[in-house]
């Protein structure tokens, strides 16, 4: 019985830390980090193709809930992770940006496809050649489509870097500096 | 299709208003319920909706003008992304168009070959749509169950070509390579399991009495409306007008098999659901009736002139050599002409109108796209229903934005 | 290949606007019909009452640099599900003078492929109710598919022509 259930159940690794009888101590940054990239809400920006391929990757086949994304979040409020799959328009591109702007911090991109991440094969006047001309980046996952595989290597990606972000990295100046040069209007 | 007793103007609340206000309420272009983007901005009085204002656009990728840059066999991939949820439709659709445009006659095989993978990418498309369906009214099992299907299908066209969504299958001509043995395993493996599965989900959802409460009566057209807006495919069919392109221009060895079209009688989206379901009975009936009777023959026409050689022939014959350049450089010689070619998509007649000047790519490549000219009819269909209403009848009427807006 | 009833009805049509075709043509399995704009609208509400076309499948514009007072052609593609019999009508206008009636009072189906036509060529259909871009940003100040401009976006800055080919 322990056979079974050591092969088929992975324990995650605890953060560094001092541990003693009935505590454990370690660092804030670490513990939030852990929580937070096996907790992320994504918001699915899906406006085409790429779009079907996340349905089949939130399926039960390549199953993305195991990833801790159950619950899909539709109002940018509430999300943290905002997945843009498809080709974005330079129609969409305001409104892509004014759903950016009204995520909360901390907040993470995800740009699924070749078209959202370069402008794909629709090298043309109607198409906005990838996203980052109007919202920061964090990670580009190529494919056109991107096999379900690929996209679930773009969310392990994405936890990586929430956790090991530090809580700090939202308010410091070079955050600032980026955001200005993307013409996203900073509150203090 | 409905024998539940339809109570009058079950969905249209009554002609007052509720407190005399009209708030304008915007869907779109991101909304959770919207499976694509498109805007509609509602002017509505408490939650009965008076008016809409559609506003398509938001992914339009200039098909038509990147197309008349592009040689002829790379047009498959652009064909790709019009419904993307079908696909091989698309495809064989424009291979059908060139080779009426040249001339080329391909073996019955190929046809047959053909019709197999058009009919599992239309079971895959109406799939997609009634699961939607269910998503929209709160059911999500069905969604779940039916995916795991489409993974299947993905399967099989990944057998065939390599890829799962944007496929790009067979070439201008016939296809690549014959369906191998293991394909032939895998699609009696699916024939023989879906049938039960399928059931499953028919059982969840058809004669669900919370279902049929809330599609019944939503969204309803009349044919004439529907002649009169252009419509097509399942939408024209569940409004009782029954018009398919399969059966009025066969195609590809369409007028060998056996199959019914199924019609419905309101055009609501009780209708359209219930035609997609019956669809896929009958797309199941024909893959079966052409694995049967598969000829034998060579999976591809006899046309140098647009099928790559084999890659043998290729290092060692001086002929498939030139060939083998001047088809990949685009150097072939087309003819002129102008030609318009329907298939059967999955929403519709989807139309090519190709005109060829000779040259290399095409002088003007049209698409005639059902959602594009069905969806004009929208507001029409929602003018003094509910809002969950208004998001029904949109998911039912399966808007791919890819061919919306082109 | 067409039936005797199918070549009836084509042959029906062409006698019996005879003063009003300009010319015909077949193309493929498709009859051709050349008209000028006055009488589309007569021609087309004819077809629709007496000879049964009562669906319009498909609208569309084809710009032709080189003809010089006939650059843009209005293609209609009309459809007979009785006797399953397709026609194609089509209007040239030259570039300078670029109106055309609008089928919207026949075909409700044309008011949004009339806007599209109006978005990538910048045709203008009279008596349209609603004539706006439909596809493309509303600030767009050209009209994309003429074949005078280009399919890339031409503000871009970033991409060096001698990497790409252009």
């Amino acid at each position: 019985m322990g056979e079974i259930e050591k092969s088929m159940v992975e324990m995650k690794e605890a953060p560094e830390g001092y541990e003693g009888r009935g505590f454990f101590a370690t660092k804030l940054d670490s513990v939030i980090g852990m929580a937070r990239s096996n907790s992320l809400w994504p918001l699915p920006f899906a406006t085409s193709c790429c779009g079907i391929e996340f349905m089949a990757t939130a399926s039960t086949n390549y199953d993305l809930a195991r990833f801790g994304m159950e619950r899909m979040s539709f109002s940018p409020r509430q999300a943290d992770l905002l997945m843009v799959m498809g080709t974005i328009a330079k129609k969409m591109g305001p409104v892509l940006k004014q759903v950016y702007d009204q995520m909360a911090e901390p907040k993470w991109v995800l740009s699924v496809g070749a078209c959202a991440s370069s402008g794909g094969i629709f090298d043309t006047y109607s198409v906005l050649q990838g996203i980052d001309n109007v919202i920061p980046v964090d990670v580009y996952v190529p494919g056109c489509p991107p096999r379900p595989e690929q996209i679930l290597e773009g969310v392990m990606k994405i936890q990586e870097l929430a956790k090991s972000e530090s809580l700090r990295r939202r308010n410091s100046d070079e955050y600032k500096r980026m955001l200005e040069g993307y013409n996203i209007e900073v509150s203090k | 299709m409905s024998d539940v007793k339809k109570k009058e103007n079950h969905h249209l609340v009554s002609e007052d208003t509720i407190d005399g206000e009209i708030a304008t309420l915007n869907l779109g272009p991101t909304h959770p319920a919207t499976h694509g983007v498109f805007q509609n901005v509602l002017k509505i009085d408490g939650e009965k909706i008076l008016s809409a204002e559609p506003t398509i656009g938001y992914i339009h990728r200039a098909f038509e003008k990147l197309a008349e840059r592009r040689p002829f066999n790379q047009i498959t991939t652009i064909t790709d992304r019009l419904n993307y949820c079908s696909s091989p439709i698309n495809n064989i659709g424009w291979q059908l168009t060139v080779e009426k445009l040249a001339g080329i006659e391909v073996p019955k095989k190929v046809d047959y070959m053909r019709v197999i993978i058009m009919e599992l990418a239309r079971v895959a498309d109406h799939l997609v749509c009634n699961s939607v369906i269910g998503v929209d009214t709160g059911a999500l099992t069905g969604f779940t169950y039916m995916f795991q299907e489409r993974e299947r299908i993905y399967d099989l066209f990944e057998e065939v070509c390599g890829a799962r969504l944007t496929t790009n299958i067979g070439r201008i001509g016939g296809f690549e390579r014959d369906f191998s043995p293991k394909f032939y395993k895998k699609l009696d493996e699916f024939l023989e399991g879906f049938p039960a599965r399928f059931a499953e989900f028919d059982s969840l959802l058809t004669r669900n009495r919370i279902f049929m409460d809330r599609v019944i009566g939503a969204g309803p057209i009349t044919p004439e409306d529907a002649i009169d807006y252009g419509f097509t495919g399942p939408n024209l069919r569940a409004a009782g007008v029954d018009y398919d392109v399969r059966v009025m221009n066969p195609y590809c060895s369409y007028e060998d098999f056996e199959f019914d079209v199924p019609i419905g009688k309101d055009g609501d989206t009780y209708d359209r659901y219930m035609v997609r379901m019956e669809e896929i009975r009958e797309s199941l009936r024909i893959i079966h009736q052409a694995i049967d009777k598969m000829p034998e023959g060579l999976h591809h026409a006899d046309v140098p002139d647009f099928f790559l050689p084999e890659k043998e022939d290729v290092y060692t014959s001086m002929e498939a050599l030139i060939y083998h350049f001047k088809i990949v450089m685009g150097e072939t010689k087309i003819p002129e002409g102008e030609v318009y070619f329907a298939v059967e998509g999955g929403n519709g007649e989807l139309g090519y109108h190709l005109i060829s000047d000779g040259g290399r790519t095409p002088y003007r490549l049209h698409f005639r796209r059902p959602c594009f000219i069905y969806y004009q009819a929208y507001p029409e269909m929602i003018k003094g229903s509910l809002i969950s209403d208004a998001i029904l009848t949109l998911s039912s009427l399966n808007v791919i934005a890819g061919e919306l807006d082109a | 290949m067409r039936s005797p009833e199918q070549q009836e009805i084509i042959n029906a049509v062409l006698t019996a606007h005879k003063e009003l075709i300009l010319n015909s043509e077949e193309l493929y399995d498709i009859t051709s019909i050349e008209l000028s704009k006055e009488n589309l609208i007569p021609f087309v509400e004819d077809l629709k009452t007496n000879h049964g076309f009562g669906f319009l499948t498909d609208l569309t514009v084809v710009h032709y640099p080189d003809n010089s007072g006939r650059e843009l052609c209005g293609s209609y593609l009309i459809h007979n599900w009785m006797k399953n019999v397709r026609l194609r009508l089509k209007v040239y206008i030259s570039i300078e003078d670029n109106h055309l009636p609008s089928l919207t009072p026949l075909f409700r189906t044309s008011n949004w492929l009339e806007r599209e036509a109006f978005d990538n060529f910048g045709i203008i259909y009279d008596n349209h109710p609603d004539l706006r871009r439909i596809l493309n940003m509303d600030e767009m100040d050209y009209h994309p598919l003429l074949k005078q401009y280009a399919l890339e976006d031409e503000t871009r800055k970033d991409k060096d022509d001698t990497f790409f080919g252009r």
